[in-house]
């Protein structure tokens, strides 16, 4: 296929997919959810629209589109707030298939979720042993399966499918009335066909890294939401006689948080180019950490322009606001990519960050 | 969807080869012990250097052979230009003509205009500076007064202009005048003209800025005469100049790096082993960093392809110039050091020093920030 096909199936893709959850993803929808009803017709029509597997290849199911896209898919689905386990899903099937498993039907979670959760394997048997608790999995009670990347004794990373009913789940929430749930895997037996060895691509904590680059993705979409939402309602809302975005106080809060997201933007596409690369982490971390400190900066500006009305229940803001202030914390939040980034420099020493930052 | 965008880039090669170049350069003036880099920034004034840079082909890089220039691409000068400033090389003397004033010759000088100066500019013999505001207009720029009448064969001027950097030790800079009396139509009737320091009818009055250097500067025009042929575009075009010449202004660089050796210093004196805190601000200041450079970049590849990004331009000097206002608060936060103007065994003390009392204007020279923030908000549709 020549490149200018493949961009504009990308573009096709890409399109469709936000049809899908512009007309699909409705506030009823959103709120229910929340309340703890599962969109069944929603995450069926995006199982069938394809983007659960979007990532795995043509020949295993798939639809096969690279990680960039999928990437891209994965910020817009986020503009929509999807209340599903959709980019946790598109991860977790891929990366099972990438480790030689086959893809699954429906809900794929992953385990762990942060820096610090660890899950121990072992052999047990003709198959395997898993120990350990991993914290504010996504839909950890909901998920068919969850896709826990598990260390042996001697350090290897295994990709290990365990279905549900096996982890012990309690179950928790985050800010966004996500399902963030405890899974305690209390010496867990699955079968050796249920274990894998983990692709170089999150072996060690890969994991985390992938996650991370989700979740920025995801705060992308989740503030240029807020940012559309904000600007129009800055037109619209008229106060002393005129429309409030045309006071300078609010035109420049605006405007700051126009800066934060094209910032955190241009990180977030530098993390999507380096993705898979040896760049990747660095990349990764410099993004979310970006993302997350400008998601904080766009939530409160525009939840500031919205006065009480983006306070209120009916108000679709929080769906995005409230998202951003969960997502910036999950797998690893600012101050800990800050922190990873910061002993690097320091390591190389001063004259070493500019090689670092031209890639030279 | 915001009303713009900054299009990914990555560098082509013959970008890379050109830094290869710039680094080999440095590495040699390094050696040569001709300047320090944490005692240096764009601003640093140092003619000879800026005849080395320019005897190694990195002034004037885009500009016609025919005018002394290398016929490179923007990209190219955008490596340069961060190389540069990344090294704390001091810039000072050709950093305005060779960002802003020069392209403005070539782009919409007369014949004679470019052969007189641009040959000078690319060998780095040739400075210049920005005459745009006046002692009653600043951020209002279209309220300028000083006035150009018609004389047999050119234009007498009368008036003044302020802030200018580095007038008392350049050979031209570029005025905004009125050549019609102002009207309802205010961004109309204003002419840029090629003003020759040396001439009659100008002088120069430094203006010692807070930490005592001399470096801005009033003008004063007294029945200057000035020849048709130094206008810069066509007569009434100037707020038009003043307007296309903002996005090299506010975009590059010189916009997030001018206090890069502060970072450096600050890296190089919190040691191999940083506390929690000296690593998560390092480690922030370094991603917010690796941002603004990306979208410069971008910006770089646009005007590369002609496009006019003034918007983009002006978000990226507001996050940038505020980034460069962070460093010296952030640093003296991490190393407890009393700032000191010359201490010579702490290199960290006194750049920090040097770079707090430069700081201020980072937010004001080139539109402060408020003016920035206004266009970002017509940018956004909110104006």
């Amino acid at each position: 296929m020549s490149n200018d096909q493949e961009t504009s199936m990308s573009a096709i893709l890409l399109e469709q997919t936000d049809r899908l959850l512009g007309e699909q993803v409705t506030k009823e929808i959103i709120s229910k959810a929340e309340e703890g009803q599962w969109p069944e017709a929603l995450w069926k029509a995006v199982e069938e629209s394809g983007l659960t597997l979007a990532m795995v290849p043509e020949d295993a199911g798939g639809v096969g589109v690279d990680a960039a896209d999928a990437l891209r898919l994965v910020r817009r689905s986020a503009f929509h707030a999807v209340p599903l386990p959709m980019a946790e899903t598109l991860l977790a099937q891929s990366l099972w298939v990438s480790a030689g498993g086959e893809a699954v039907e429906g809900v794929v979670t992953l385990a762990p979720c942060n820096p610090v959760d660890r899950i121990g394997i072992a052999a047990d048997g003709n198959g395997f042993r898993l120990s350990g608790v991993a914290r504010r999995v996504p839909w950890g009670g909901k998920a068919g399966h969850v896709l826990v990347l598990a260390t042996d004794a001697k350090g290897a990373s295994h990709l290990a499918l365990v279905p549900q009913g096996k982890a012990k789940v309690s179950a928790r929430r985050n800010l966004a009335f996500e399902a963030r749930d405890t899974l305690v895997f209390d010496g867990v037996t699955v079968p050796a066909s249920a274990v894998r060895a983990a692709p170089d691509a999150v072996a060690g904590e890969g994991m985390l890294i992938l996650g991370a680059q989700v979740r920025t993705q995801q705060m992308i979409g989740a503030m240029e939401r807020c940012l559309d939402f904000a600007i129009a309602y800055a037109n619209e809302r008229v106060q002393f006689g005129r429309p409030i975005g045309k006071f300078q106080a609010v035109q420049h809060m605006l405007a700051v948080a126009a800066g934060h997201f094209a910032a955190a933007t241009a990180a977030a596409d530098a993390a999507i180019e380096a993705h898979g690369s040896r760049d990747a982490e660095l990349a990764v971390a410099v993004a979310k950490s970006r993302a997350g400190e400008a998601a904080g900066e766009v939530a409160a500006i525009s939840h500031q322009v919205f006065a009480a009305m983006g306070f209120t229940q009916e108000h679709p803001l929080h769906f995005s606001t409230r998202r951003l202030w969960s997502w910036r914390d999950e797998f690893g939040p600012d101050a800990f990519w800050q922190e990873r980034i910061g002993r690097l420099v320091c390591g190389n020493g001063g004259d070493s960050l500019w090689p670092l930052l031209t890639g030279t | 969807m915001l009303g713009f965008r900054f299009d990914s880039l990555t560098l082509p090669a013959h970008a890379e080869e050109t830094r290869k170049r710039v680094r080999a350069f440095l590495d040699k003036e390094r050696k040569a012990g001709t300047f320090v880099p944490h005692r240096c920034s764009w601003n640093t004034f140092d003619p000879e250097f800026s005849k080395r840079a320019g005897a190694a082909g990195f002034l004037g890089m885009t500009w016609p052979k025919k005018y002394g220039g290398h016929e490179l691409k923007m990209l190219d000068r955008f490596v340069m230009t961060e190389e540069m400033l990344a090294a704390g090389a001091p810039c000072g003397a050709h950093w305005i003509a060779d960002r802003q004033s020069g392209n403005q010759i070539l782009r919409h000088g007369s014949e004679r205009a470019r052969e007189l100066i641009l040959p000078k500019i690319a060998s780095g013999e040739c400075y210049t500076g920005i005459g745009m505001s006046e002692p009653n207009s600043g951020s209002d720029l279209a309220a300028v007064k000083t006035r150009a009448v018609k004389v047999d064969g050119g234009w007498k001027i009368n008036g003044s202009k302020i802030w200018t950097s580095n007038a008392h030790r350049a050979h031209y800079i570029i005025a905004l005048v009125r050549t019609e009396a102002a009207t309802e139509k205010r961004h109309e009737g204003m002419t840029q003209f090629i003003i020759d320091l040396k001439a009659p009818g100008v002088t120069v009055r430094p203006i010692r800025n807070m930490s005592g250097e001399e470096e801005f500067n009033e003008v004063f025009f007294q029945d200057y005469f000035v020849a048709d042929d130094m206008i810069v575009g066509g007569l009434g075009e100037g707020w038009n100049m003043v307007t296309g010449e903002l996005v090299f202004e506010r975009s590059g660089p010189d916009r997030f790096l001018s206090d890069y050796r502060l970072l450096v210093e600050l890296i190089n004196r919190v040691g191999k082993n940083p506390g929690e805190r000296q690593a998560v601000e390092i480690g922030r200041l370094v991603s917010h960093l690796s941002a603004l450079r990306r979208m410069s970049t971008s910006i770089a590849g646009m005007m590369e392809r002609g496009e006019n990004p003034l918007v983009q331009a002006a978000l990226v000097k507001d996050i940038g110039t505020s980034f460069e206002r962070e460093i010296p608060e952030i640093a003296r936060k991490l190393v407890a050091v009393e700032a000191s103007l010359d201490d010579p065994d702490d290199r960290f003390a006194e750049t920090l020093s040097a770079t707090m009392l430069y700081a201020p204007a980072f937010t004001l020279r080139g539109g402060t920030r408020e003016i920035l923030r206004g266009m970002i908000a017509r940018g956004l549709g909110l104006r």
